[in-house]
Parts: C-alpha cells; structure tokens; sequence
C-alpha cells in the first residue's frame, strides 16, 4: 500500500513536471497533481508550484508522508505534451488506467517527438513572410522576410538555442535577422527594410512567456507570473538590442567607408 | 483585406509549428489568429491601437475558451499563436530603431504606444478569463 502511494505521488510530479516545462500554466499543474493524486485515494497531498520547480507532499494520519522537490528549468513550449498529459489526466478522472499504465503513458508523452528541425524552420519562414505582409510589406518584402525567417530558425536551432543563454541568444537573434535582412535589402530583394526586419524578427517573440505570465498573474500567483513576465519583457528588450546593435554598426561602417 | 486575412492564418499556423502544437488544432489556431486580426483591421479606421487590440484580443481569448471546451483541451495550445498576430512587434523594431538613430523623442513615443497594446492585450485577456466555464460549455 505505501508503494502504491508513492507510485502515485511520484506520477503525479511526473506529470506536473511534463506540463510546467512545456508551457502550461501554473494553476494547470497544480490542477492536475491534486486530480491524480485524489483519484488514486491520496487525499493529503499538496503542491506547491512555481516557475521552475514543484514541491509535493503528502501525509496525514492515515496515511504515509512523502515530500519531493523538482527543479525544473523551463525548455522548450511542446504545447502538443501539453494537450497530452491533460488528455491522460482526464481519462485517468474516467478512471480508465491504473497507476502503473499512467507512468507508462506518462513516459510515452515525455519520449513524444516534437515537430522536425525542417518542419520548424519552415514554420518560422511562413510566419516571418506572413507577418511581414501583416504589417503592410509587399510581395517582395514577404519573400525577403520568409528567407529571413528560414536563416533566422536555422540560427536559433543549431547555434543560440543549445549554446547561448537566454539573453545573449535574444540579442544574437535579433542582430541576425536584422543583418540578413540588411544584406537580402542590398542585394535588392525587397523593398521596405523596415518591414522585412520587422517581419523576421518575430518568431523570436517570446508568446509561451508573455501569455502565460498574463494568465498566472490574473490568476493571482505572482511568483511565477513575476518571474515569467521579466522574461518575456528580458528577451523583448533583448532582441531591440540585437536589431539596434546591427544598425549602430552599419551607421559606421557607412562613416568609415 | 482577404489578403490580410489569408496571410494572419498562414503566420498563426507557422507559429503554432513553433510551439508544437498537435496537426489536428491547426485550422483552430488558423482560424483564431486570422478572426482577431481581421476585427482589428475592421476596427482601426475608428478606434486606436490599443482599442482595435484590446477588442481584437478579446475576441481571440473567447475563441479560444470556446474551442478549447469543443476540443477538450488546454486554451493555452489555442491562445498562444492566436494573440501572436496583435503582439506589438513592430513597437520593438521601431523603438530600437529610433534609439540607435538618436530621435529619443520618436523612440519615446513608439515605445510607450506598443506598451499600451501590450496592457490593452493584457487586460482583454484578464478580463475575458473571469468570465464563468460554463458560459463556453453550451
């Protein structure tokens, strides 16, 4: 029996672990560990989340004590393990799985394949075109900015993103799209300078963060909220600095020469 | 103003790529992000910025809870790449712009108006949270 509750406390952390580093929302998390661990009989049980960590326990009278602390610093945005692990936790609410088949979906989800590097990069062209367009670029323009946006996820997946830190990789994200759009623009793809740059620099923009910090401070847990709100604002302000670095930059070279 | 919209669904949909969001969500999120940015072109000839967003975002942030509901899944996966068509990038390039280029004045302005939009998103969303579940579970 007390295997049985730490095998339960043990998934349901797992589960808050999956939801916190891909995204969700705080109260998401703490919803779903209080669910599965009420379903399988565990009625002492606490979390307490922040923004990169859980902290769980358990323990009453009745029933054994178990206490677990994760770190958990936040990754990627797999929005797709999200919409998986509050599947799983609404069949889990039918009552359809015992505990054991929970950790094996729950290391399914886990083992879950994002979308491919190419589907990625693709995606980040069509949404730099797209916006680029959105924000009154021509044809021409949106082209530029799609190429823009390819070269701009490329750099972000194979340099920033697995060796930069968070601020650096803004700024440095920021500096490329801007420089590649200077140097498509004179190579006369494209018109509007402004809008192509404009355009590229989106998919840098912190959405995951900044929606997420709105909704756990509407939902009054400021910790969290705080903590992701200065990200979001960190790496807005991070990727300016990248855009206004490069022009600083060409403003002297067309002194210089 | 087809355009317009065809382009916000195609931008939406890439970003959802990005985020990872399951194939099958994809028309949603298309549909989300290009209603939004179609009521704030509809808005803007009338309205102000933060105006046309703060509508524009409400809009979305309804959406979504009613999709999320028809779906059975976290609003989140809907939200995220619906409101990414109203985010003030521009504000961010034009202000960076103006600082390197020395107009403090000019830098001042687009910088604090794209901080209004971000609050009139900000508050859309607040606001339309605090709307009961049950109202999008019909």
């Amino acid at each position: 029996m007390v295997d049985q509750e730490r095998e339960v406390m043990e998934a349901a952390m797992e589960a808050g672990h999956i939801l916190l580093e891909n995204g969700a929302e705080i109260f998401r998390v703490e919803e779903t560990i209080n669910r599965i661990c009420r379903h399988y009989g565990i009625e002492s049980s606490n979390a307490f989340v922040l923004s990169n960590g859980i902290f769980i326990t358990s323990g009453s009278v009745m029933e054994e004590s178990f206490a677990k602390v994760q770190h958990i610093p936040v990754s990627g945005s797999h929005l797709d393990r999200v919409a998986a692990v509050n599947q799983l936790s609404r069949e889990v609410e039918e009552g359809r799985y015992t505990i054991e088949e929970v950790r094996g979906r729950l290391e399914e989800i886990r083992k879950m394949p994002g979308k491919t590097k190419k589907m990625q990069i693709l995606g980040s062209g069509v949404g730099s075109g797209a916006f680029c367009y959105l924000y009154g670029g021509s044809l021409y323009d949106c082209g530029a900015a799609f190429l823009a946006g390819l070269i701009l996820y490329v750099f972000v997946l194979y340099v920033s993103g697995p060796h930069l830190k968070k601020m650096m990789s803004g700024i440095a994200g920021g500096a490329v799209a801007t420089a590649v759009c200077m140097v498509l623009w004179e190579l006369g793809i494209g018109q509007n300078l402004d809008l192509m740059i404009i355009g590229s620099i989106i998919p840098l923009v912190p959405g995951v963060a900044f929606t997420n910090a709105i909704r756990d401070i509407a939902d009054e847990n400021y910790i969290a909220g705080t903590v992701r709100m200065t990200d979001a604002l960190l790496v807005f302000f991070c990727i300016a600095m990248g855009v206004g670095m490069v022009y600083a930059v060409k403003q002297r070279l067309i002194i210089w020469f | 103003m087809i355009g317009q919209f065809i382009a916000a669904v195609a931008g939406t949909v890439g970003f959802s790529v990005l985020y990872s969001v399951p194939r099958a969500y994809y028309p949603y999120c298309g549909f989300i992000g290009g209603a939004g940015w179609l009521l704030y072109c509809l808005l803007i000839p009338t309205c102000s910025g933060p105006e046309s967003a703060f509508f524009a975002a409400a809009l979305v942030v309804v959406l979504s809870r009613f999709f999320a509901v028809k779906e059975r899944c976290p609003v989140t996966i809907f939200l995220i790449s619906g409101i990414f068509p109203l985010v003030p990038g521009g504000g961010i390039y034009w202000t960076a712009y103006y600082i390197v280029t020395d107009e403090v004045e000019q830098a001042a302005r687009t910088g604090f108006s794209a901080v209004k939009v971000a609050v009139a998103i900000v508050l859309a969303i607040v606001l339309v949270f605090q709307v009961p579940q049950k109202v999008f579970k019909r």
